[in-house]
């Protein structure tokens, strides 16, 4: 396969030995997507990673030149679709803070209790399906059917389990039942248990670390000059956390603590997402139980959102607006904003430039996982071909939002 | 989206000490919607970078994002938008370089290693060639594609579309064809000033225009 036209018995000279490129991809179940990665290879050990990208370039960016803010949310949706509404925060957030809308109290409230659950749910499925990488066949089992309890959450909150389109400009789009936040609550306490069941299976999982400790370390140096985010950056031993640097909603009056790695390798990234889920919980806890004691309007109702159902029955003027809200869509002062939230992944943001009309004339998405996958050629090389699968799976990379 | 620190003092601040120690480098600078936003000239961008790079003020050390602008009305055409962030003085930056189509930007894949794909990026959506960087392919559109489509007279459904085909065993690219036109709605309201004649209009002639004023 290096070309040569099979083993020639005779050889006086040394054999000429060439590098092997593989395709990793883009078909393979521990690319986590539609990834191409090339790869050269001298025997088992990567030489040389190229990711080819774009397979799953839909243009987001360009089809959201040609559609009203309020169109443009659920696309949201479709980047990062394994914590949906961490997207569309970034989204809302960015055109609150061009049009100086405040968010009602429980809107925000609501906010961090769904972020935090999606934050739930990318880890979830990150730790496990890392796992399943690496060899392991039960966590990801055990760890969807904890995914699904919280889908259920998502779809009774809005009506759809994964595209959500619940986080709206100026708010959310509907208040949650009481029932709902004490379910919530209830699923909060149990599931520190089925946490502590994946801890137990992979923590100190003699396998798991032999393939984890170790593999893909990103000093603090590297963290910096690649422009990592979120647990890339944190499993190297930066606290950095935009909840608590660059408070936005709320988080700046719940308790929780922000895990940082020692040594920077897989098993720390694992062992930061593992606490972070921990830390979640008691962010979750904590709005569950604000929640309930704060009533009041979920949206700012004013340009943004529409009126009220009972107020269209009756006012002309509401009946109006909410035509013209969900026809012409609302128009959005002149400006330049860049909004970013802590997602799962790490910093996900929304550079939006408007020039005063009704759709924006640029919106560009910065997701946190384009930033650490470029980083892969920095990080597989040397490592062993099998090792190339952890790393993947410990860069925590959805295509939804590296190809947009 | 009202801040719960309102920071903008402090990014005044930092806008006119790093307008004092690079007058050189900056154009113009402004705090606006409490970020800070700096307008350099390519020439002095990578000098620029660096400065904000190793300042022990500034620190800007993780590149966050880098993208472009188009503005086809203007001479120069693009806006080259980078942003940076302080971990360290926990302050981000905004730095926008504004080029003409036929110039070539400074590459800055020397300073921060992870500029590399922000700016094919950017090359592959809006064909703005940064010198320097050794990598310029293509990143996100197909092997062999033609145009760059973030620039604002590429149409959103582009020029080819592609299928598999069964007699030739492979798949092949064709000139797009569309069932319905693509539409592009115009919301805006005949009393705001929509450029084209309503059907009716046109006979009424100056008696019906002067009541609308501009409103053709």
């Amino acid at each position: 396969m290096d070309g040569s036209k099979g083993f020639e018995d005779v050889r006086s000279e040394e054999q000429r030995i060439r590098n092997f490129n593989i395709n990793f991809g883009p078909q393979h179940p521990a690319a986590h997507g539609v990834l191409r990665l090339v790869l050269e290879l001298d025997g088992e050990i990567v030489e040389r990673a190229d990711p080819h990208i774009g397979l799953l370039h839909r243009g987001t960016e360009k089809l959201m030149e040609s559609r009203t803010y309020l169109q443009n949310l659920p696309y949201f949706d479709r980047l990062d679709y394994v914590a949906p509404m961490n997207q569309e925060h970034a989204w809302c957030l960015a055109i609150e803070k061009l049009c100086g809308v405040e968010v009602p109290r429980r809107a925000q409230l609501i906010r961090v209790l769904y972020s935090e659950i999606g934050r739930i749910l990318n880890h979830l499925l990150n730790v496990t399906t890392q796992a399943m990488d690496v060899g392991a066949l039960t966590p990801p089992l055990w760890g969807f059917e904890e995914r699904e309890k919280l889908m259920v959450f998502y779809e009774r909150a809005c009506g759809a389990r994964l595209h959500a389109a619940y986080f709206r400009p100026g708010g959310v789009h509907q208040d949650l039942p009481p029932d709902l936040i004490d379910d919530i609550d209830q699923w909060n306490e149990e599931f520190t248990r089925a946490l502590d069941d994946i801890d137990g299976l992979l923590t100190e999982n003699r396998i798991f670390k032999q393939r984890n400790v170790d593999i893909a370390v990103v000093s603090e140096q590297e963290a910096l000059d690649w422009g990592f985010s979120g647990v890339m950056v944190r499993g190297s031993g930066l606290p950095w956390d935009l909840r608590r640097a660059q408070p936005y909603e709320c988080y700046d009056e719940f308790d929780f603590q922000i895990p940082v790695g020692k040594n920077g390798d897989c098993y720390d990234r694992y062992l930061v997402r593992m606490q972070e889920m921990r830390e979640s919980q008691k962010i979750i806890a904590q709005a569950c139980e604000k929640l309930r004691n704060e009533p009041g309007d979920v949206l700012a109702r004013g340009k943004l959102a529409p009126p009220r159902r009972a107020e269209m029955k009756t006012s002309m003027e509401a009946l109006i607006h909410h035509f013209k809200l969900y026809t012409e869509g609302f128009r959005v002062p002149e400006g330049e904003v860049y909004a970013a939230v802590e997602a799962p992944k790490g910093e996900f943001g929304v550079y939006l430039v408007s020039d005063g009309s009704n759709r924006p004339y640029r919106a560009k998405i910065r997701a946190p996982g384009y930033a650490h996958l470029q980083a892969m050629d920095q990080l597989a090389k040397g490592h062993q071909l099998a090792d190339v699968a952890a790393i993947i799976g410990s860069l925590d990379v959805v295509f939804g939002e590296i190809d947009r | 989206m009202v801040l719960t620190h309102d920071r903008s003092e402090e990014l005044r601040e930092l806008g006119a000490l790093i307008e004092a120690k690079r007058p050189d480098c900056v154009l113009k600078w402004r705090v606006a919607h409490g970020e800070l936003t700096v307008d350099v000239a390519p020439a002095s961008l990578r000098g620029f970078t660096e400065f904000l790079q190793s300042d022990p003020a500034c620190r800007f050390t993780t590149l966050i994002d880098i993208t472009a602008v188009d503005w086809p009305e203007r001479e120069k055409r693009f806006d080259v938008v980078y942003h940076y962030l302080s971990m360290r003085q926990n302050q981000r930056i905004r730095v926008k370089c504004a080029i003409r189509e036929d110039e070539i930007l400074p590459s800055i894949t020397a300073l921060h290693p992870g500029a590399g794909w922000f700016e094919r990026e950017v090359y592959d959506m809006f064909g703005i060639l940064f010198g320097g960087n050794a990598d310029l392919r293509r990143i996100l559109t197909d092997y062999g594609f033609q145009g760059h489509p973030l620039r604002k007279d590429f149409p959103t459904t582009g020029y080819v579309e592609m299928r598999y085909d069964e007699t030739e065993k492979r798949v092949v690219y064709e000139p797009v064809k569309l069932k319905q036109a693509y539409r592009q709605f115009d919301f805006m309201s005949p009393w705001e000033g929509a450029k084209y004649i309503l059907p009716g209009d046109e006979k009424g002639g100056d008696a019906g225009g002067e009541a609308k004023g501009e409103g053709k």
